[in-house]
């Protein structure tokens, strides 16, 4: 059995693009309390990734390192959904300035917690026994994200009507990406055929009813889906992750191998 | 159990956690074992959440207890089976209560059975149990955000005695 390294990066790759991306609240929070949610969402989020990348890097040998995997890969390297690059707001071109929309935030964390709770739950038997111990971890934390977003999401949706219609452009926003969850990547189908992964399309009826029950309880609608499906997967990203990345790897690329 | 083994574990004994002083990291389940292999002694510790930052330094102090003890020993981290709030020692919870942190409940799994499809399968609504308060004891109480003041608390009000505190989650 070899575990598709491809399969980890990309795992790895969502959880650490999310991670840095809700840390863009760190001290601008809405309220305090959700600054420091934020906050500690994404500390598990880099946390997974981390134990991600010291796999693949473990599996690559050489000289590989997670913070190389981290700091050192270019954007059209990078393997996460085009979902979790995309800024806290409407869309805009990547230089453009906006305010950060937290229901963007709330709506995003919630989709893909959603269908992370899943993949983690498939994972446990996953028959690299490293990444089956990852995904248990993952588990418990990614089932709090899920509480807490599913819960804003339904606060947002279900009260005042600048918050209902905010969290409903979030949703018309973000929905359409969500579509890249379901396509299978070669990265994807070498893991499911390694038995390394498990198959995401089987996961589809139940984010379905997860997502579904927890919108119309937030009062808001599911739109239709037509047009274009995301490949951030296989590499092809927006233009926000190279501005994304810039700000991540900067440090690490000025000063190589600093410590503090 | 070999005397050197015993050493060990009374070597780590005083260590606590860098967060939560009043509870030591064998209390807290960090502290998994301490073995004797056909290569050298070995200390097991398992983190807490993945990105725990206090993970760093719980390694820091172990390496430094055991190295002023002038004991040899690897420090592994593993991950598996994955730490749960219910290997904390009935003490523990009851030093986390007294130093102002509600303990927490047992897990309940992590909801329907394996391979049970389930909608809600993944979102509880209500804690099954009241959180009570570490210091009126009253269960007249509300949470006030999944995330205190670390990832593995949850913030709550005390609708009694009107005191905000950390409620340690059940993981
Ligand atoms: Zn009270």
């Amino acid at each position: 059995m070899s575990t598709p390294i491809d399969y980890l990066l990309h795992l790895a790759d969502n959880a650490v693009v999310l991670g840095q991306r809700n840390a863009e609240w760190c001290g601008h929070g809405p309220i305090l309390e959700e600054d420091m949610a934020l906050a500690n969402v994404s500390l598990d989020l880099i946390g997974q990734a981390r134990l991600l990348y010291q796999r693949a890097a473990e599996l690559m040998g050489g000289d590989a390192t997670e913070d190389k995997l981290a700091y050192f890969r270019g954007p059209h390297e990078f393997r996460n959904y085009t979902l979790l690059e995309l800024p806290h707001h409407g869309a805009l071109v990547g230089y453009a300035a906006a305010d950060r929309d937290y229901a963007t935030t709330i709506v995003r964390n919630f989709l893909y917690s959603a269908l992370m709770v899943h993949v983690w739950d498939g994972l446990q038997q996953s028959a690299d026994p490293a990444l089956a111990a990852i995904a248990a971890k993952s588990l418990k934390e990614t089932s709090y994200h899920l509480h807490h977003s599913r819960d804003w999401l339904v606060r947002m949706g279900d009260g005042t009507e600048e918050s209902h219609a905010r969290a409903q452009a979030a949703v018309n926003h973000l929905m359409p990406y969500t579509e890249e969850f379901w396509t299978t990547s070669p990265a994807e189908g070498a893991a499911v055929a390694a038995k390394v992964a498990i198959d995401v399309w089987a996961l589809r009826p139940a984010w379905d009813a997860l997502v579904n029950d927890a919108l119309a309880e937030a009062t808001l609608t599911r739109p239709n889906f037509h047009g274009y499906i995301t490949e951030g997967k296989i590499g092809l990203h927006s233009e926000h992750l190279s501005y994304l990345l810039g700000e991540m790897q900067g440090l690490a690329r000025a000063h190589p191998g600093a410590t503090w | 159990m070999s005397s050197v083994v015993d050493k060990v574990w009374a070597t780590l004994e005083p260590l606590t956690d860098p967060e939560i002083p009043v509870v030591t990291l064998r209390e807290l389940g960090i502290l998994r074992d301490v073995r004797e292999t056909p290569t050298g002694l070995e200390v097991v510790i398992t983190p807490t959440y993945s990105g725990c930052p206090a993970m760093g330094q719980i390694e820091d102090d172990v390496r430094a207890s055991l190295e002023q003890a002038g004991i040899e020993a690897r420090v592994i981290t593993q991950l598996a089976p994955a730490w749960t709030t219910d290997w904390m020692s009935d003490e523990a919870k009851e030093k986390l209560r007294a130093y102002g942190i509600a303990p927490p409940h047992r897990t309940c799994g992590s909801g329907a059975g394996a391979g049970e499809v389930s909608v809600l399968k993944f979102v509880r609504r209500q804690p099954t149990e009241p959180v009570a308060c570490p210091q009126c004891g009253s269960t007249h109480t509300v949470v006030t955000s999944e995330f205190g003041s670390t990832a593995c608390k949850a913030l709550y009000k005390c609708l009694d005695c009107q005191e905000p505190f950390d409620y340690f989650k059940p993981y």
